[in-house]
């Protein structure tokens, strides 16, 4: 009650009702929402008509023939098998990796944390220029790891110019960027986990094997789903790297989803498959994202629960 | 844990030797051709020891780079000056959108509230050229097309869910009964919001920020298609140097030392923040 008067008795400042509040403070924010909202609608939009910039008096609504010719193109499964290839090798490798790291580096201890942090280098460095500098170290002229390669024996190894090394080295510069985030998401994981159960196999002399399968990756799987789950929606949309290392080639070698979009739009100028393959990308996106967003939430009340 | 053996010991310092050197190496290999003139670059085998030159350095930043053929311009203060000015504006529009946001998000539950931060959040996991391809039509239709104002806006699609969902989680971690404590005072709730709610959760947001920025800078695809020469950040920028005649690769590394040494700084400085900011508050470092 006193609450009330005295609130009565002294206003200040501004004076709007509880109800509304909330939605003024949120509007601007949502109107940029909108915005972006309408060029995603215009996609849907585009994916169902036959629509070649070059081409545009010949514009008109083809419905689903976009998406059915995909079926018999073996461009659309190249791309599917590609993106896919990319993302599971991407996914699965740094996990590995930065599991072990993250398991390394665990001891808090001032290397330990010092190591942990120069780590963090790469994953700050923009994923085009990392693409950039790799492509430097691969040159076949003066490329330093051309050098080595030739060093142990691999004389005229092509990297990114081969197709058949060419997924191997995007693969790398993704690892190269990507893994510290696994492994600072799954460090922070570790060094949060109770110490109780640890000691208690400790005290028992339980094999650490043992401690390591049934006690640390149990505890440890939400952080482990988060963070895969975030790796691998971003994988399957990767750009940056294998546009800037490249795009897309030798050939279709490594036309990925967003990749074979961009070259569709821009040098096909073919917008309704340009706007189909994203419609496709973004289905498997928004049902990645769902499962992400469960376990996310889940992570995000343990860490606001501990603060 | 404590009684470790030799050999086990030996295996862990080899094994986190060869991880540094993995992770490290690109940096510093890059670092060291920044100094080189090509004639140093191109010897094989590459060579680690020589003498070093600012010459690379000196091309770019007086954007006057002197060859046997004659002068070259390079514009590569300019990508720099646009990834300064697009980043720190995107930060600064996005701060002003999402902090107010993610104050009512975090106090207020209100009709839809949930819907609305899951939207912007989903905007971090949509393809960006689902949205950016139509964008290209309708930006020269309105008249966007290759300036800051559009490219800022496109911006927003990378810092808003960002700041906002770790400012909200930094909003909800200050107790709400310290606020009421305040309203209670008679104060209104924008002093309250003014007076408690932002300093308390100042470190948050100013983090928040240092890593939209750190996302803003290291963008690349909205740019690419956005945006022409004049108004292109060092990503698109230092891309297009290796197709251009008559560029060095000298000067090409130092384009990438100077165009990563910002972001790589404030994440250094930031590092405390980067395990939250990275995982969009769903994790505590």
């Amino acid at each position: 009650m006193t609450a009330v008067v005295s609130h009565r008795l002294k206003p200040s400042g501004f004076r709007i009702s509880k109800r509304v509040l909330p939605y003024v403070l949120s509007l601007p924010a949502l109107l940029v929402c909108i915005g972006i909202l309408i060029p995603f609608l215009t996609s849907v939009v585009y994916s169902f008509q036959r629509y070649r910039l070059s081409q545009p008096w010949a514009r008109q609504f083809n419905w689903g023939d976009n998406y059915i010719s995909f079926f018999t193109d073996p461009k659309f499964w190249n791309t599917l098998k590609v993106s896919l290839l990319y993302a599971g090798t991407t996914v699965v490798l740094e996990l590995l990796l930065g599991l072990a790291i993250a398991l390394l580096l665990q001891k808090r201890s001032t290397l330990n944390n010092f190591i942990s942090i120069m780590l963090l280098m790469p994953l700050m460095t923009a994923p085009a220029l990392a693409a950039l500098m790799w492509k430097l170290m691969t040159n076949p002229g003066f490329g330093v790891l051309s050098y080595l390669a030739s060093l142990i024996g691999l004389q005229d190894f092509r990297w990114a110019s081969s197709p058949s090394t060419a997924l191997l080295t995007v693969v790398l510069v993704d690892i190269w960027v990507y893994t510290p985030f696994i492994m600072i998401l799954l460090l922070a994981g570790l060094r949060s986990l109770p110490t109780q159960p640890f000691e208690a196999a400790a005290l028992d002399g339980v094999p650490r094997s043992f401690v390591f399968f049934r006690i640390t990756l149990p505890m440890l799987t939400p952080y482990i789903l988060t963070a895969t789950l975030f790796r691998l929606l971003d994988s399957i949309q990767q750009f940056d790297i294998i546009y800037a290392m490249t795009q897309g080639g030798p050939g279709d070698t490594l036309t990925v989803f967003q990749v074979e979009a961009y070259l569709n739009f821009f040098q096909s100028t073919n917008v309704g498959r340009s706007a189909a393959l994203m419609i496709i990308l973004w289905a498997i996106t928004y049902f990645l994202s769902n499962i992400f967003i469960k376990n996310w939430l889940r992570l995000r009340e343990r860490a606001r629960g501990q603060a | 844990m404590e009684h470790t053996s030799l050999l086990e010991r030996i295996l862990r310092g080899v094994a986190l030797t060869l991880v540094v050197i993995f992770f490290m190496f690109p940096i510093v290999w890059i670092f060291m051709m920044s100094f080189q003139t090509n004639e140093t670059i191109l010897r094989i085998p590459p060579q680690l020891i020589f003498e070093p030159t600012l010459a690379n350095y000196t091309a770019l930043i007086t954007g006057k780079l002197m060859t046997a053929a004659g002068t070259l311009d390079i514009a590569f203060m300019r990508n720099l000056w646009n990834s300064v000015f697009l980043s720190v504006t995107s930060v600064a529009v996005s701060l002003l959108l999402g902090v107010p946001a993610a104050y009512a998000f975090a106090r207020h539950k209100f009709r839809g509230s949930e819907d609305i931060a899951f939207t912007l959040l989903s905007f971090r996991f949509a393809p960006a050229l689902l949205v950016l391809l139509p964008l290209t039509l309708y930006f020269q239709k309105l008249g966007l097309a290759n300036t800051y104002i559009g490219l800022i806006w496109v911006y927003q699609l990378i810092c808003l869910p960002l700041i906002l969902w770790i400012v909200r989680g930094y909003f909800e971690d200050i107790p709400a009964d310290i606020e009421y404590a305040y309203r209670i005072g008679g104060h209104s709730w924008f002093a309250t919001f003014r007076k408690i709610a932002l300093p308390l959760a100042g470190p948050g947001i100013a983090a928040a920020g240092l890593l939209a920025f750190i996302f803003a800078w290291n963008n690349f695809v909205f740019a690419l298609v956005l945006a022409s020469a004049d108004k292109q950040p060092v990503t698109v920028g230092a891309l297009a140097f290796i197709t251009s005649s008559g560029i060095q690769y000298g000067q090409i590394s130092a384009a990438i030392v100077l165009s990563i040494t910002p972001t790589l700084a404030l994440a250094l400085y930031a590092q405390r923040y980067l395990v939250e900011g990275l995982s969009l508050g769903a994790v505590k470092g």
